[in-house]
Formats: structure tokens, C-alpha cells, sequence
């Protein structure tokens, strides 16, 4: 059977993909990020997870406001990534596994969250710089397989943190009910607490990071319950990506163990954030195996 | 501007407002692709005429204002690939809606760490 063996959130910045082509991962503005992945190295390095299913938002490569998808799963062979407008590198195609897709999709189907299936898929930095941040040397093919799934943080009404949450839960499900054997690594990018736009544009709120960062280990049920509004208020417009690190957690069944964690003010506009999280057996899940 | 929450300096793109940008914002997204950049370099007001966009998203593009570019519907993400054209980032853009200098800007910033 497949296995969820943990779940990684962390910020994606498209200046993360500057600052890796620049090769200034230990100037001190970005060393504290990137040695946060140093035991995140280790442990992909003793774990070998097969394949990760990436939570991200895109923010206007693949989709435009023509049809705008509150949730969206690729269903490809292959995912390409493409030049955003700003100049970052473009990194190299990243291989799907097209079956556990559908599985995946029959599954949420089944499970009453109807989400666009999508058999050409853009990726954007959201989802290319994480992997590349756990998987610094690869070259032209990654050592990991990949399933894009989005939320929406372009055009409100957003999806709620609650169903955000579900949506974890079943993507959990879906995962562990898969029969094939493989190691599954489930990744939530973005955030933390950001604003680009507006005169408050460049507002943070480390309290509220520091908050969400105890709550998504131990208590992320306390996560659902603010508004979308709230979230806003508290977290920035763009600090709606927490959504995508709820949705992460809820796809870990079992209870969680903190492998690596840090917490930086600022990478660019955002609280830079990392958290790498080990998926403990359930005992339901040992009496069954 | 959209006043969906009533955050005080807030933008929240909701229905209203992305109707009313959806212009604007399909110029921005077609930046995506550098052939459209050059182009527009090369002949903005020709690659501007094409999108039929409202006087007010013209005179926004034109000053490069982006506060002006979310009052008319532009959308942050998309206005980023316009920002882009110009090698500003969201360091720039941040600075100039708050009316600060670049070098305070990160200096709020990093304050917020504190």
C-alpha cells in the first residue's frame, strides 16, 4: 500500500529562485532559509519518498481569471514549468505518475470534493522551488515523482480553511487507499503572513506565523476555525497561502512529529517558513496493515 | 477599490473587481510570454490599444501606478509580470503604494521580525 511518510511546508518566494541562481544561499539575508533544509536533505536522503503531492496557488502562469478553479489536480505525465515574467530561471520538467492521479481524482470525486482535472498543467514557482530547495544538485531529472494539486488565492470567494482542511483529509485517504507500494511525501507551499498590494503592502505578523507554526503541528483543527476574512486580516491578502500548509496537514492521518522547523523575518515580503513533518502510524493503521 | 472586508489598505479581488480588471489583467497574464514583453516595449500604446483596456487601466499603465492598476482591477499577481517588464520586484512595488523609499520599505520589513 501506499504510505504518506510526511508532510514539508515552506514559503516559496520567487526570490528564492534569484537568490539559487545567484548562488547566494549563504549571504546572510538567506542563510538562516536555506540551512533550514540541511535536515530536510537528510532525512529525504534516509526516507526516499517516491512521489509528492505539491499544495500550491498559482499565481497566473497556468491559470487566468477565463476559468479559475477553486481546487485542481494535474493528471499528467509530465509538468512543465515556464517563464512567469520576472526573470527567474526556468528549472527542468518534473515527471507526473498519471495513475495515482486518477486514483487520486476518482477518490476526492467519490468523496464530494469536485475538483478540475487537468492533463496539461504550467507549474509555477510555487511549486518548482520547494522541490528544488529539498533536491539542491539534481540536475535535468528529479529524484522524486510529482502531482500538482492548487487552491485558489487569485479571485475571492476562496475556499474556506475548514474545507481546506477536508480537502487534506481526503487527499489522505485517497492516498493510503492506493495499492500500489510507495513512499508519499505531501507538501503545502506558501506564506507565511504577506501583503504585495495596498497601502499596507509589506505587512507581517510574526505572532500570527509563530502561532500558526505551534497549531499546524499539534492542533490544526484551531486553524479552521478563522475565517477567510480574519485570515486576511491577520495574515496579509496573500497570507492566504496558509491555506495550502492546512491543507498539507490534514493529508497526515496519524499524529506528527516536528523533524525540522524555522521561522526568518523577512525573505522578501513574507515571514519565511519551513517545516518538515514525519506522519506517525496510526494505531488503526498498524491494526489493519 | 474593492472593499469586500473592509481591511483599511487592504485589496481583496473579488468578483466585482475581476470583472472590472478582466482586461487589464488578460494584458498582464499574456506578459507570461517574452515575445509579448518585447513587443510591448517596442510599441506600448500600439500593444496596449489591442487589449481594450479603460481609459483609467491606460492612464494607470502609463504612469506605472499601481495603486491606479488596483483601483481599475488589476489583480497583484498579474500586475507582478507587468512590474517584471521593468526589473522592479515586490520590494519596488511595496514601496512605491506605501510611499516609502525602497530602503525604508526593508527596513519595515525587517522590522517585523524584531
Amino acid at each position: 500500500m501506499a504510505r504518506i511518510i510526511g508532510g514539508l511546508s515552506a514559503s516559496h518566494v520567487p526570490s528564492i529562485g534569484g537568490a539559487i541562481a545567484r548562488g547566494e544561499q549563504q549571504t546572510p539575508y538567506w542563510k538562516l532559509f536555506f540551512d533550514a533544509f540541511i535536515p530536510v536533505h537528510d532525512w529525504l536522503a534516509r526516507e526516499k519518498p517516491d512521489l509528492a503531492i505539491v499544495i500550491y496557488n498559482d499565481h497566473g502562469l497556468n491559470f487566468f481569471l477565463d476559468k479559475m478553479p477553486t481546487f485542481a489536480v494535474g493528471a499528467a505525465h509530465r509538468y512543465d514549468n515556464a517563464d512567469e515574467g520576472w526573470g527567474i530561471p526556468v528549472l527542468p520538467s518534473f515527471e507526473g505518475d498519471a495513475a495515482l492521479s486518477w486514483h487520486l481524482i476518482e477518490s476526492l470525486v467519490a468523496d464530494e470534493f469536485d475538483v478540475t482535472m487537468c492533463q496539461e498543467m504550467l507549474v509555477d514557482h510555487a511549486f518548482t522551488l520547494p522541490i528544488k530547495l529539498m533536491y539542491p544538485r539534481a540536475g535535468a531529472h528529479w529524484p522524486i515523482r510529482t502531482i500538482p494539486v492548487t487552491i485558489n488565492s487569485v479571485q475571492h470567494p476562496l475556499p474556506t480553511a475548514a474545507r481546506c482542511w477536508k480537502l487534506g483529509q481526503a487527499i489522505g485517504r485517497a492516498l493510503e487507499s492506493y495499492p500500489k507500494d510507495m513512499k508519499i511525501i505531501v507538501l503545502g507551499t506558501g506564506g507565511l503572513s504577506h501583503q504585495l498590494d495596498g497601502t499596507r503592502a509589506g505587512f507581517i505578523n510574526k505572532e500570527f506565523d509563530l502561532l500558526c507554526l505551534d497549531k499546524i503541528v499539534g492542533d490544526p483543527e484551531a486553524l479552521t476555525r478563522y475565517t477567510n476574512r480574519q485570515i486576511v486580516e491577520l495574515a496579509g491578502s496573500q497570507g492566504v497561502e496558509l491555506m495550502t500548509w492546512i491543507a498539507m496537514r490534514g493529508a497526515l492521518q496519524g499524529r506528527v512529529s516536528k523533524v525540522a522547523s524555522t521561522y526568518h523575518v523577512p525573505i522578501s515580503n513574507t515571514g519565511g517558513a519551513v517545516m518538515l513533518l514525519r506522519n506517525d502510524q496510526t494505531p488503526a493503521r498498524h491494526a489493519a496493515e | 477599490m474593492d472593499d469586500l472586508y473592509g481591511i483599511p489598505g487592504t485589496p481583496v479581488f473579488g468578483g466585482a473587481q475581476a470583472a472590472k480588471g478582466y482586461a487589464l489583467n488578460k494584458m498582464c497574464f499574456d506578459f507570461n510570454d517574452a515575445a509579448n514583453r518585447a513587443a510591448f516595449l517596442k510599441d506600448e500604446e500600439g500593444w496596449i490599444s489591442r487589449y481594450g483596456l479603460t481609459d483609467a487601466q491606460k492612464a494607470a499603465i502609463r504612469a506605472r501606478n499601481v495603486l491606479q492598476l488596483i483601483e481599475a482591477g488589476g489583480n497583484v499577481y498579474y500586475l507582478a509580470k507587468f512590474a517584471g517588464i521593468f526589473g522592479l520586484n515586490v520590494q519596488d512595488i511595496g514601496a512605491q503604494q506605501t510611499g516609502m523609499s525602497i530602503e525604508a520599505f526593508k527596513a519595515h520589513l525587517a522590522a517585523q521580525g524584531k
